[in-house]
């Protein structure tokens, strides 16, 4: 497997939506090489006849009565909010200026 | 010092009961002693003197009225700020949710306040409790009360440091790789994770959701059976909560302390000792082994041959479900919002990836692209496949473990606590220390920490891990309380004993 350059770990930040400087790209691109080296091994352990697990327990659905409960009102939910107008969440604009 | 501060929680409930003392005084000598000490500890990241004590007038109330809510009563608690509350911030030790107030209260926390146990406060972790060490806390780090310049262990050390510095008699933490355990090793406090699924972790915010795992951090195992059967069991509000009973975890804790280990069969992990030990570490495991081989255990040893791939696969499963978790961190409903500099009307995404990178410090940084790296296509099924296929191997490795013991044991930690700063930017030296905790999250079975010592090279707290099968949360009281009683025979009392007073230390 190819080793992480500092282009991927740009690009894997873009991706999750964090912007990083030059110098945190300094910093954080080797010691991911690093990490990845150290797990590499992985790769080799199991067959392909081994099935994977997702959860220690296995998961059947949870299915409830279709009633009301109480729930959070709607100033709760907005209680933490950066902002809020007119009993909404309010957000920058998500489309381009052009758009 | 006040006596009450000293006592366990038990003997605080026996003494509630007896009408000896009452709520009110234990928890004010407990905000007392935090006053006293947490300048220096920095267990707490947020103290809540008036609401505890509110809530401990309520307790004496209760008690007066002979309405007591349970055993647990008026013995106050510290909770991990991990945990939703009401009426208290809840940070997670991050930057990114500063100063949130949760509207609602996670289930172990409404199931605390049902019993009466007033809430001190919110216990410091690493930031989304990713670390060993609580130095990655943005709050800053906890101090290991037994020598003020070293770890705590982590996420979780805030939590064992309150606890061992008789800040509080008991404490809620959270274990997704050794999170309770290892700080238990490191600051001589026993701790339990549970079975998965045992504790609800409706409000606990998920790190990695299929490994977290609620559970009580105190100093002696009958403590933590008392508080597990307090917050323990099904609800509703968790699809992965297990629908069926408790054990009799206070029960098997009793009989644990018999100090009988007749007919229990117990497997000392061939992978998890040896290289890579410190010295001082193994020779107490060892010795403890002797004790329970003394008190009429049988001792098989057991391999378990894949737990030296579990390392690898959970640091590719946990930050892959990280990555997830952690994207609803996006300035919109709540937490931080940060406008980047010199762009007139941002975009939503802009002001997004703004306030995520002012908001998450670097260990956070490093797992949130560790995880969308391993995720994303290409490497998804030589990375995270195969770490999913490693768990399975790993629960089978439990699997044959347990056919020829009954539980299987280990030291908890390495090493003993490191030097503050030691191991801060060397992530895979971090990573090491959860080599021994991480097999049981990955399988889901439940294990408790209890202390074994003091290594002779540092004269520092060593753990002793035991695990038991899925379900089977009563066996790890049992035997840790066995150990516990056996040890503290031999030394004469709790090894917290021998911790430095830190009296007037804040002062």
């Amino acid at each position: 497997m190819p080793d992480i350059t500092r282009d991927e770990v740009r690009h894997l930040a873009d991706l999750a939506r964090i912007d990083l400087s030059d110098a945190e790209l300094d910093h954080l691109a080797p010691q991911l090489d690093v990490i990845l080296e150290s797990v590499k091994s992985i790769s080799a352990v199991a067959a392909d006849d081994v099935p994977p697990t997702s959860h220690a327990l296995p998961l059947t659905n949870v299915f409830r009565e279709d009633v009301a409960t109480p729930s959070l009102t709607a100033e709760e939910a907005l209680s933490g909010a950066p902002e809020v107008d007119q009993q909404r969440f309010s957000v920058p604009r998500i489309l381009g200026e052009e758009a | 010092m006040s006596d009450l501060t000293r006592r366990t929680a038990a003997q605080l409930a026996d003494a509630l009961a007896a009408g000896e003392t009452s709520s009110v005084e234990v928890t004010q000598a407990h905000l007392d002693r935090i006053a006293e000490v947490d300048g220096a500890v920095h267990a707490f990241l947020h103290v809540d003197g008036e609401g505890a004590l509110a809530q401990a007038r309520e307790a004496d109330a209760r008690r007066a009225a002979g309405t007591s809510a349970s055993g647990l009563d008026g013995v106050p608690i510290a909770v991990k700020d991990v945990l939703a509350t009401r009426g208290m911030p809840t940070t997670c030790g991050s930057k990114i949710l500063e100063g949130w107030f949760p509207p609602y209260d996670a289930t172990v926390v409404e199931r605390l306040r049902a019993a009466g146990t007033p809430i001190l406060g919110k216990t410091n972790m690493d930031e989304f409790a990713m670390g060993s060490s609580t130095e990655h806390s943005a709050y800053g780090a906890t101090h290991n009360p037994w020598d003020l310049d070293r770890i705590p262990g982590g996420s979780g050390g805030g939590s064992a440091a309150a606890v061992a510095a008789f800040e509080a008699p008991l404490a809620i933490g959270t274990d997704t790789g050794g999170s309770i355990r290892q700080p238990g090793a490191v600051t001589g406090t026993v701790g339990v994770k549970p079975t998965y699924g045992g504790v609800s972790r409706y409000g606990l915010v998920a790190l990695a959701n299929s490994l977290d795992q609620a559970g009580p951090v105190t100093r002696t195992v009958l403590d933590s059976a008392l508080l597990h059967e307090v917050i323990g069991g099904h609800d509703k509000r968790d699809s992965t909560s297990i629908d069926q009973p408790l054990p009799k975890l206070v029960e098997a804790a009793r009989l644990g302390a018999t100090g009988d280990m007749r007919g229990v069969r117990v497997g000392v992990v061939k992978e998890l000792t040896g290289e890579g030990y410190q010295a001082g570490v193994q020779a107490r495991f060892d010795e403890s082994v002797q004790l329970l081989v003394d008190a009429g255990a049988e001792v098989v040893e057991v391999s378990c041959p894949t737990f030296v791939h579990a390392m690898a696969a959970y640091y590719l499963i946990l930050p892959a479900e990280a990555s997830s978790n952690l994207a609803k961190f996006d300035a919109m409903r709540y937490g931080l919002r940060v406008l980047p500099e010199g762009v007139d009307a941002p975009s939503a995404e802009e002001v997004m990836r703004a306030t995520r990178d002012r908001g998450f410090g670097d260990e956070v940084k490093r797992r949130i692209i560790l995880g969308t790296y391993a995720l994303s296509s290409g490497y998804y099924d030589a990375y995270y496949g195969q770490a999913q296929k490693v768990r399975t191997l790993i629960t089978r490795d439990f699997a044959a473990a347990f056919e020829k013991a009954d539980v299987l044991v280990s030291p908890t930690a390495p090493t003993t606590a490191f030097k503050l700063g030691e191991k801060l930017d060397d992530p895979i030296a971090m990573y090491l220390n959860d080599l021994a905790t991480i097999p049981a999250n990955l399988a889901g079975v439940p294990g408790i920490s209890v202390p074994s010592g003091l290594a002779e090279e540092d004269g520092l707290p060593t753990g002793f891990q035991v695990l038991a099968p899925a379900l089977a949360d009563d066996r790890v009281y049992r035997v840790g309380a066995a150990l516990e009683a056996l040890l503290q025979d031999r030394w004469g009392g709790p090894l917290l004993d021998k911790a430095p007073s830190l009296n007037g230390v804040s002062a």
